[in-house]
């Protein structure tokens, strides 16, 4: 078991031609994800990979059954996309794209909750359930199957711990990336209710950053819900205040948003919270054992 | 990206928002030439992206020619929290009998932009919002339908505004928020709108700030941007593709990634070092973006060492350790570095990397211990 994406995933690439795209298709094929449409505009008849391209989404639902979808189109276009996904009726959009303006994700966010679909992302590595399906633009190779659900803001930080999991011994059930801009379709407390009721997920790994009060929310959530074990990481305990580091969500704005609010909420909530990466194995055997 | 009081008070203006306008000087004599047109009491109220200018000494008033020179001469070069005053806006007095507080924001928990306003005006709403919370009042805009005109008169009700003055009301809150939203702005505020003697709305000082991610659609607000207000070597860094925040210690920092480039920060504080900067070079991590993020870093001459930090997931590391070589060969860096590399070909790379010269390591406790290390033994 695992949440989210497994090997009866039928995977569509939106934006397969493109140099993301394509690259990424390669990766993912070759991980042995089941990669069965693709979607350009003007692209029918080709193929990347092996998988055929369509010139619409609802032409690649129709002929291949895909029921979750990646996004790897430039900002511009990746609002529009979501809207063709969703509409097309693919209940779970991947959107790897950033620089998304927050304007635009105003309305996707509400579009396409009101359809009852599931959007990750958008500025997100998306999500791996290892050796059935990886759904987006993370190493394969570091991941092992096991029973540590992960859920993320960051891209290189999430390989990071996924590396060190996997050299302790401790595999994942699935590792998700939710992004790192103000608004995102699956949230922190999204992904912990997932995992919480996934029988295949023994523990969890939360790494949050500053910014915004998703962390706060997930305490909350994890105080009231999660009877897992949670181990915690939070970056940016050096961030100063009123500067964007690099996501478009990790600002400390107005005094709040801070690093030590987060680790503070969470340990009042019974998570374990390592001060570096490498500390989360650790954290994370004591917590198996307990 | 922000903009000054006077370019927010114009774009406000342009949308039916009847601002207090003035005109903008950037010498004493100017300030002064147009104090006497305003005529009578002006006030005189220094640009600059900070706020705490009242606290700092940038807003004064003037009754006479000398007191404007004055009060000019004061404020012009003023340092105010590192920013130092070019304009000063000099606007009319005005005569206030009532302050409030409106401004527009995105509420991320709720993913909806929000109206927020107070009868506490001309104060920091941070505060109000820490300490009275139940002084603010907000309405939530529908993401498809926008904020309703009854939605801004049920404010104006709740703060108590009376019944012939609400339609003034509403019409400014419905015009901040379409402001607020043809700009693409991440904030709209006015603090204070004020209700004058002879019982006039009036937008007293304007602030606005816009999505960095919808600027190409808004031309325009590029001729806005102030670069004085702004760090050089961010927005050499932002032309790049590179993130980059300027920090106050001596550990240059190139990763990979926002999220490991902060943790990498907070490694280096952990192990006794002080992070110089923060900068995410982006995924790949070519020779071209890390020599220019060597140049970035080596800019600041506090920097006494380099951390590289770089999980080469699907680029290979033995590539990664290349570019940062013959990055080195582009650019000419005199303090010591220390790299961690991680992921495939790791150890073929870290190997290229000593062969040049560098202290290659793989984890990041190992890197940011080696690196302070090296800081201190300069």
């Amino acid at each position: 078991m695992s949440i989210l994406v497994n090997q009866e995933t039928r995977l569509l690439v939106q934006g397969i031609t493109g140099r993301e795209g394509s690259f990424h298709t390669e990766q993912m094929v070759e991980y042995g994800t089941s990669v069965v449409s693709g979607v350009t505009p003007g692209g029918k008849g080709k193929t990347v990979a092996g998988v055929p391209v369509f010139d619409t989404v609802a032409d690649a639902v129709n002929e291949t059954g895909a029921n979750a979808s990646i996004i790897y189109v430039p900002a511009r276009f990746a609002p529009d996309a979501i809207y063709e996904a969703i509409d097309a009726g693919i209940p779970f959009v991947v959107c790897i794209t950033e620089g998304i303006p927050v304007a635009d994700m105003v309305a996707v966010y509400t579009y396409v909750n009101d359809k009852g679909a599931r959007l990750l992302g958008p500025n997100c590595p998306g999500l791996i359930t290892p050796g059935e399906a990886k759904v987006g633009i993370m190493p394969g190779f570091i991941h092992t199957p096991g029973p540590i659900g992960l859920v993320s803001r960051s891209g290189t930080l999430t390989y990071e711990v996924v590396d060190a999991l996997t050299r302790a011994g401790l595999g994942q059930s699935t590792a998700v990336g939710i992004g790192g801009d103000p608004i995102i379709g699956t949230s922190f407390v999204d992904a912990l209710t997932l995992f919480q009721a996934d029988p295949a997920t023994e523990a969890i790994v939360l790494i949050g950053e500053i910014g915004g009060s998703d962390e706060e929310a997930a305490a909350r959530c994890i105080a009231e819900q999660v009877t897992k074990p949670v181990v915690g990481f939070i970056a940016g305990r050096t961030a100063p205040p009123g500067k964007r580091m690099g996501h478009a969500g990790a600002i400390i704005s107005g005094g709040t948003g801070t690093a030590a609010e987060k680790v503070a909420a969470l340990e009042a909530a019974g998570v374990r919270v390592a001060d570096r990466p490498s500390a989360v194995p650790g954290l994370v055997q004591r917590a198996i054992d307990a | 990206m922000n903009v000054h009081e006077y370019q927010a008070a114009d774009i406000l203006a342009s949308h039916g928002i009847p601002v207090n306008a003035g005109s903008v000087a950037t010498s004493v004599d100017d300030a002064v030439a147009i104090a006497s047109t305003l005529g009578g009491t002006v006030a005189l109220k220094a640009q600059v992206h900070s706020g705490g200018r009242g606290k700092a000494g940038g807003i004064k008033l003037a009754r006479t020619a000398d007191e404007a020179r004055a009060a000019a001469e004061a404020i012009l070069g003023l340092d105010i929290r590192g920013h130092t005053v070019r304009r000063i806006l000099v606007v009319p007095g005005v005569d206030i009998a009532q302050e409030f507080y409106l401004g527009i924001v995105l509420n991320r928990p709720a993913r909806r932009n929000v109206l927020m306003a107070s009868a506490e005006g001309g104060i920091d709403i941070e505060e109000v919002a820490r300490e009275r919370p139940e002084r603010i009042v907000r309405e939530h805009a529908d993401p498809f339908l926008g904020l309703h005109p009854y939605q801004a008169r049920e404010v104006g009700f709740q703060l108590g505004i009376p019944a012939d003055k609400i339609v003034g009301f509403a019409s400014i809150a419905l015009n901040l928020y379409a402001a607020y939203v043809a700009e693409d702005a991440t904030l709209a505020e006015i603090n204070p709108l004020i209700l004058t003697g002879s019982s006039d709305w009036v937008a007293l000082d304007s602030k606005m700030s816009f999505d960095d991610n919808a600027l190409d659609r808004h031309p325009a607000l590029e001729a806005l941007r102030d670069y004085d207000e702004e760090n050089a070597t961010e927005l050499e860094a932002r032309r790049s593709g590179i993130s980059f925040v300027k920090l106050d210690g001596t550990i240059g920092c190139i990763v990979n990634g926002a999220g490991l480039a902060m943790a990498t920060m907070d490694a280096v504080k952990l192990h006794g070092g002080e992070p110089a900067n923060f900068l995410d070079v982006g995924g790949g991590a070519s020779a071209n973006q890390v020599a220019k993020a060597f140049s970035l870093v080596t800019a600041d001459p506090n920097v006494e060492a380099i951390l590289i930090n770089i999980f080469g997931g699907i680029t290979r590391g033995d590539v990664v350790a290349e570019g940062i070589t013959e990055a080195l060969s582009q650019v000419e860096v005199t303090v010591p570095i220390v790299v961690r590399l991680a992921g495939t070909n790791a150890e073929a790379g870290r190997a290229v990397l000593a062969k040049a010269g560098m202290i290659a390591v793989d984890t990041m406790d190992e890197a940011a211990a080696q690196v302070v290390k090296a800081a201190q033994k300069r």
